[in-house]
């Protein structure tokens, strides 16, 4: 099932999300980038229906498009989240995006910054945070070795616990993720991590042998 | 200020009781219900909430589609099933949009004609509009949004989208929930699980399209056998630069005995010859 996590460090954020797109019991697909960038210094990572995931992450990373057009000037990261909300808001009403959403960015002033928002327009500003049934998992980890002053390879470091403690404990744990980085030289895919687990060679002839 | 609403009033009694019948049709009580009406239940469309339920996950169907080297292989089965009926073993569930791209066909019949049709139009429109042939991508996404406008009003739809594009060969995966994922290797339907099982076996990137044509068929033969809401012809198409080729189309019970041959059983022991009267 779908995990998003997110981090802020010293002077950047990270988001990894797992890249599984799944059916009631059928993975469709194992490499869906769920973490969008949304402009050059914003990460969105989000979670939810996939319908609504694709069609809600885009309508804001235009819109956010739309207002540097016309005026020349980046959306901030709060800016953006606080819009992000307000949509949330008003579908929820109407018609409600089920999407869950970290959003991450790096903004010259404030540094970087890391954002909680729920299909329910639930708005928070955080340092470290998860979705998903995941989230149970990383969360507790990410309380006990998170730190604020941390650099990018000792979040990246976390984020890869949190991934093989989801792959140890979780029933259903996506096979593989993407780790996103927004730092002031921008937001950037940093890696993946695939699952590897081929039967061993050994095994599998020995096993045709008794066969035979 | 009085505002005049006779117009909104019933005058048919008054005039015919003037006339020489005697009301009839529009005589006194005529504005009564003739008949007697069926008591409402409480939740009277609740029959729409059913039926969308009895639509989800009900694509009796396999249908599959891959990318590898040469192009696109496109596979499907023929049969169409209401329930436990089967009610055709002869359906083109692979339907061809335009000569370089193909739709196949998961969920309900009519839904997947309407709209693969309407994207035909579409396509061909954004042809003539823009002097090239649309993208796998854009046509795709043209459909994903209409369904996402339609998400929740009962559509059941899953399709997959496939065709050779200024980019080389497009596959997109696209429902009526609202989802749209691109990627190479797609099957949908009730038989899709069966379908994945052969085809994540013996799918390579690098093949010969006869090899490819095979695995496609030999996927959906697996799972007609399988799943009991597909069966019939097994159709495979190729898509390569210079458009779709139809490539097969067979019988799953030939198919069978092409596969498993029936093997002739020694007889142990001859009948002997009934004595002569």
């Amino acid at each position: 099932m779908e995990c998003v996590i997110g981090v802020v460090g010293r002077d950047f954020a990270v988001v990894a999300a797992d890249t599984s797109a799944v059916q009631s019991i059928l993975v469709h697909k194992t490499d869906e980038d769920k973490v969008m960038v949304l402009d050059s210094h914003k990460l969105m990572g989000a979670s939810g229906e996939p319908g609504d995931r694709v069609q809600f992450t885009e309508f804001i990373q235009k819109n956010l498009h739309l207002y540097q057009f016309r005026n020349n000037i980046p959306l901030s990261t709060a800016a953006t989240a606080n819009f992000t909300r307000g949509e949330l808001a008003t579908a929820l009403r109407k018609n409600p995006y089920y999407v869950n959403v970290l959003l991450a960015g790096y903004d010259s002033d404030v540094g970087a910054s890391l954002y909680y928002i729920d299909y329910i327009a639930t708005f928070h500003k955080i340092e470290k945070g998860a979705f998903g049934y995941g989230s149970y998992f990383c969360l507790s980890l990410m309380d006990k070795l998170y730190r604020p002053d941390m650099s990018v390879e000792e979040a990246v470091d976390l984020v890869d616990k949190c991934i093989k403690e989801i792959r140890l404990r979780l029933v259903v744990a996506p096979q593989n993720f993407i780790i996103k980085i927004v730092d002031k030289e921008g937001a950037r895919e940093y890696a993946r991590r695939a699952y590897t687990d081929s039967p061993p060679e050994a095994a599998t002839s020995e096993a045709a042998t008794v066969a035979a | 200020m009085k505002l005049d609403v006779s117009a909104m009033e019933n005058n048919f009694a008054a005039h015919a009781a003037g006339g020489e019948d005697d009301g009839g049709l529009f005589g006194a009580g005529a504005d009564l219900p003739a008949m007697e009406l069926p008591t409402c239940p409480a939740d009277f469309d609740g029959f729409q909430k059913e039926t969308k339920e009895m639509l989800k996950h009900k694509k009796g169907t396999t249908t599959l589609a891959f990318i590898f080297d040469k192009g696109v292989i496109v596979a499907a089965d023929s049969r169409a099933s209401m329930g436990g009926y089967i009610s055709s073993q002869t359906v083109r569930k692979i339907i061809e949009i335009n000569p370089y791209m193909l739709g196949t066909m998961a969920g309900g019949a009519a839904d997947c004609q309407f709209w693969h049709r309407n994207l035909g139009i579409k396509c061909r429109l954004h042809e003539l509009a823009n002097k090239r042939r649309i993208s796998i991508a854009g046509a795709s996404k043209l459909l994903a949004n209409i369904l996402y406008s339609y998400r929740g009003m009962g559509l059941s739809i899953g399709t997959m989208i496939a065709g050779w594009d200024e980019k080389g060969p497009g596959l997109y995966y696209v429902d009526s929930e609202g989802a749209r994922l691109m990627g190479s290797r797609f099957s949908v339907g009730s038989g899709s699980l069966y379908a994945y099982g052969i085809l994540d076996e013996g799918y390579r990137y690098v093949m010969p399209v006869e090899e490819a044509a095979e695995l496609a068929r030999r996927a959906i033969y697996q799972a007609t056998f399988r799943d009991g809401a597909s069966g019939g012809c097994v159709s495979v198409y190729h898509v390569g630069p210079n458009g779709w080729t139809k490539l097969s189309g067979d019988d799953v019970g030939e198919l069978h005995y092409k596969y498993y041959p029936v093997e002739a059983i020694p007889v142990e022991q001859e009948m002997a010859d009934a004595p002569a009267a």
